[in-house]
Formats: C-alpha cells, structure tokens, sequence
C-alpha cells in the first residue's frame, strides 16, 4: 500500500532538511512542472481527481480552471490555508510538522499552475511547532532557488510567506480567510464572486488546503493515472483518516481513499476501549452528521456517504461510546459553534445559543418535550441557504441526525428530568 | 468604550521595526493589523487602551476600527493576562476524554474559573478551539507549549514548569 503523504514522515515527525528532502525526490515535481505549461499542470490535476480535502471536496483542478491564465491584474494570489480548527481534526498538522518541504513544493506547483506571484500559508497561531518548522523550511528553499525570482532558472517568480493568524474558527472559511489576511475581522463574503475572481485585495486567489496541495507533487511526478490508482474510489488518492475517543488506538492513518468506515475504526483505531460499545461516531469533524453501526461498511469518500445523510468532511472520525451522553456531547458542539460564530448573520448569532440552551436545559432535566420542536426547527432555520456562510448549518448537522438516532435519550432526559448517564456515574 | 485621551505610550522602535517587517509581506498597510496587535502584545502581556490608541494613529485608523479587530481575535488580549496562559481544548474529542474533570481540576488548584487570573498574576485560564492533538486528548497549550495526554497528576506536574 503506498502512502506518497506521509512515507517520509519519521515517527517522531522530525521534519527532513532541504538535503535529504532531495535525496528521496523532493522537489522533483517542481522541475517537472516548470517545463509544463501552466494548463498542462492543471489538466494533470483535474485528471487525477484530486478533491479538496478541507472537507468541502470541490474538485481540485476546477477550482484552479476558473482563473483566465491571459489575465493581467497583478497580483495574483495562492494561499494555503493551514488554519485547522475542526473539533476533531488533527491531520494538517502531521503534514505541517512532519512534511514542510512537501507541502512548500506542492504550494509553489499550485501557485505556478494557477501563474500566481505571491503566496501565503495561512496558519493558524496555536500551531508554533509547525510555524517554526515551515519557517525554516522556506527560507531553505528560498536559498536553493526554489522560491524568489527566476525559480530554478525559469522565467517564473514566486514570494511565499507564512502569516500566523490571530485565533477564531471562522478563519478557515476560505472568504473569511482571506478577510483575516486583509487585516479586518474575518467576516465571511458573499459569493459569487468567487475568490478566483475577487479574492485577496480584491484580485484572483485560490485557497487549498494543507492536505490537498501536499498532494500536488505526488500528481506531476507520478501522473493522475498512478494518482487515481491509489483509491478505492472515483475520487483519486489516499486520504488521511482519523480517529478520536474512546478507542484503544487513537490516531491517524493514510490509506487508500474509499477504505470503509469499520476498516478504520476495527483495523486501524482497534474498536473500542473495553467494556464499552459503539454507538456512533462524527465521520469528518464536528460540522458533519451522526451515522450509526449500520452505516459501518461504508466507504469513507466524498460521495459515498451523501446517501446516508452525512458527509466525509475531514475524514478524522469522532467515536461516541454508550458510556457518553450523546445530549451532552451535543452540547459540547453547539457551545463550540454559538462560541465561534462571526455574529454576521441573524439565524447563526442568535440560532446557535438559543439551540445551546435548550440542550442545557433538557440536559439539567428542565426539558419539556416541545424543546424537541424547537430544536428541530432550528435544524431546518439554520440549514443552508438560510445563512450567510456554512457555519450554522455545519452546526446543525450532528444537532439534526443526534436528534434523529439518539431521540430516546433525549426522551429519557425530559420524562426522567435528569442525565441517565450523570445518575449512573455518580 | 475606550477612553479619548488616554496616554500616549509611543511604540518602541523594535516594535515598529516588527511591524513594517510583517507590513512589507501584505499588499495593504493596514492589512498587518491584526498582526500589529500580536506585536505590541508579546512586548507588553496585552493590548491596552493607550497601546491601542498608538497603534492606531501608526497604522493610519481610528482606535474604533482597530478594537473591532482586537476584540474579534481571541488570541488578542484586551485584558491584562497571568505571566502564563493556559489554553484549554474544549472541543468535542477533549470533551469526550476528560475535559470536565481536568477544567474543574485546574479551577480548583489555580482558584480561578475560565477567563479568570490568578491573584499572585500567575496563570490566566482560558478555553480554546480543537488544538488538533485529538488523538492525544485531553490537551492543552501553556504559553506556546502543547501538552498532551493529560491527567490532572500530570497537569499538576506541568505547572510546576511555569512559574
């Protein structure tokens, strides 16, 4: 099984200097796609059907296409968002520490394949390990010729510069992102248009994330065939999964994209700890929805599990046992949500803390069974369309299927005016 | 509200220096705000109003338009902050591996709740979103220090670290 992410990646994550990045292929890819054209890197990518791996899935190689490669507004922009923050998410940041020089040469290919001339990695602050280690990987590739003016004797320039962000989830919407780099408060846009058409200052940007770009060199020096091979899926590529709570092995893995549901949690995760059951698990972060034992079997890909009603999202699962309160993990979210809303927009400022206090209340055992009404309405208030960005309705969807699989626990809160599972701890 | 005529604290050289560094990255001077923020604090603990008031006439806007950017970043303290900083993951995976226990643990050693500091100006606790160690739960980060896998034994020990 070939694992082109993460087979460089030593166990402690001690990141490989510029040298030895070189010696195992590094930046082969760069000097193959700087004798490409610009377009032919970008059909390379549509071809390999790289999807965006921050959780959205929009294809790689279109969101490149839609930039004219003739346009003479300058300048243009690439940014790498590198601000994860998804409850539950941990995987750019094995990438970040352990894989710089990758991820800087896939974000120069991108930028080159979209002829931008500066780009940034926007990080989030809190990730000072990987802040240091980019930092010294990029000044290294500035001193091999990789970045500045005139790459590798090319007639392509390119500027990279980590930002550090400044805190608050919202950042790692893409047009709130590119807020945040204007120095405002990071305020989601209105699309369209689009950040290939108005994006950064107001000129054609693209966002990929950390996952996604670290991909690119991979899809050049090896072709979007090899690239497509590696899955189980339509959708090419490994992917990076996860796994948190309370399974024996916590962790992460690259495997093949389309690996299913139990393979991760039974093969990789070890299933649960003893003594407890599986009652369900959060396939991609905390903003996608509940699926249950029946659904093991599925594939973990992008459109394998829109059936089921949920989505792959991050791919980091998030385990619920029976020993845990599915109405007090609920309340864990939505506290995360109300919090980290922008404020912008009605239904999320003033929809989230509302559904958080009624969770609370069903949770104290002051819940009556309207409260489910309410909550269900919210779920239908909040959906998208209804609000500005996809925050609220990222919010809404454990909220929705919680209430859907788990509607006797709620039940037993409200009839029994207490936490079945705080009697039984206590 | 922040006060008309607070004192001027001129920005140090070293500080402006920093921020035209970062400033010199960007294609819009005032773009390097929140950045300009992230300076003046880590030379002064936190952004006071004077120090915001200064920071404003450099950077060319009104101290209004600049607190609406401070106060929107949690990692920008209008508030003056403990000599360290506990950042606490209360996200959903640390929720689910302990992150009561170890928030009640920590109140109860430091005698603060979250957002609060410490009376001898030791620690201030704050929560903070997923600090993506989900597979090492329950986290938190002191200062720019990580830690994983905690216990409330294990946190006891860590603090001893920061004094």
């Amino acid at each position: 099984m070939e694992q082109p992410l993460t087979k460089n990646i030593r166990p402690n994550r001690e990141p490989l200097t510029i040298e030895e990045y070189e010696k195992v292929g590094g930046y082969q890819g760069l000097r193959a796609a700087l004798k490409m054209s610009p377009k032919e890197v970008q059909d390379a990518v549509v071809k390999s059907n790289l999807r965006g791996r921050g959780g959205a899935g929009f294809p790689t190689g279109t969101k490149w296409s839609v930039l004219p490669l003739d346009d003479t507004r300058r300048p243009r922009y690439f940014v790498v968002n590198a601000d994860e923050m998804e409850p539950g998410t941990m995987k750019d940041r094995w990438l970040l520490e352990g894989a710089p020089h990758q991820l800087i040469e896939g974000t120069i290919i991108s930028a080159y394949a979209i002829q931008a001339d500066v780009a940034y990695i926007f990080l989030r602050d809190e990730y000072q390990l990987s802040a240091q280690r980019l930092r010294e990987a990029i000044a290294a590739a500035y001193d091999r010729g990789y970045l500045g003016k005139g790459i590798l004797k090319s007639s392509y320039n390119l500027q990279l510069y980590l930002h550090r962000s400044a805190g608050r989830y919202i950042c790692g919407e893409e047009t709130a992102l590119l807020d945040a780099l204007q120095g405002k408060r990071a305020l989601p846009r209105n699309k369209p248009p689009f950040p290939q058409t108005v994006g950064l200052f107001g000129k054609e940007t693209v966002v990929n994330n950390v996952e996604t770009v670290s991909n690119i060199p991979h899809i050049i020096v090896n072709g979007a065939e090899w690239f497509t091979g590696l899955s189980k899926s339509k959708d090419g590529g490994t992917k990076l999964y996860g796994a948190s709570g309370k399974v024996k092995r916590p962790g992460l893995w690259e495997l093949p994209m389309g690996t299913t549901i139990r393979e991760i949690l039974e093969d990789h995760a070890g299933g649960m700890r003893e003594g407890l059951t599986f009652r369900g698990l959060l396939p991609g972060g905390a903003s996608t929805d509940f699926l249950t034992a029946e659904h093991l079997d599925a594939k973990m890909d992008f459109d394998s599990l829109m059936p089921l009603g949920s989505r792959m999202g991050t791919g980091t699962m998030i385990i619920l046992d029976d020993q845990t309160c599915p109405v007090s993990m609920l309340i864990s979210l939505e506290q995360f949500f109300a919090r980290e809303s922008c404020g912008w927009c009605t239904p999320c400022r003033e929809g989230l803390p509302w559904v958080l206090r009624t969770l609370l209340a069903i949770e104290n055992g002051e819940g009556v069974m309207d409260d489910l009404g309410v909550l269900a309405s919210h779920v239908k208030g909040l959906a998208l369309g209804n609000t500005f960005c996809a925050l609220a309705p990222g919010a809404i969807e454990p909220l929705g299927s919680g209430l859907k699989y788990f509607r006797a626990d709620f039940e037993r809160h409200i009839t029994e005016k207490r936490c079945p599972w705080k009697a039984v701890s206590s | 509200m922040l006060t008309a005529n607070a004192t001027h604290i001129m920005l140090t050289n070293e500080e402006k220096q920093e921020i035209e560094a970062e400033a010199a990255c960007l294609e819009q001077r005032t773009a390097v705000a929140p950045e300009a923020l992230k300076i003046v604090q880590r030379h002064r603990g936190w952004v006071s109003d004077e120090a915001l008031h200064d920071l404003a006439a450099y950077l060319e806007m009104t101290p209004d338009e600049l607190d609406g950017i401070a106060t929107f970043y949690n990692l920008i303290f209008r508030r003056p902050v403990g000599r360290h900083v506990i950042f606490i993951c209360d996200s959903v995976s640390c929720w689910i591996m302990g992150y009561n226990p170890l928030r009640e643990h920590l109140s109860q050693r430091l005698g603060i709740q979250l957002g609060g500091t410490t009376a001898d100006n030791r620690f201030t606790l704050l929560p903070i979103a997923c600090l993506g160690a989900c597979d090492q739960a329950p986290a938190m980060m002191v200062d720019r220090d990580l830690h994983v896998d905690l216990t409330p034994e294990k946190v006891d020990d860590i603090l001893t670290r920061y004094q």
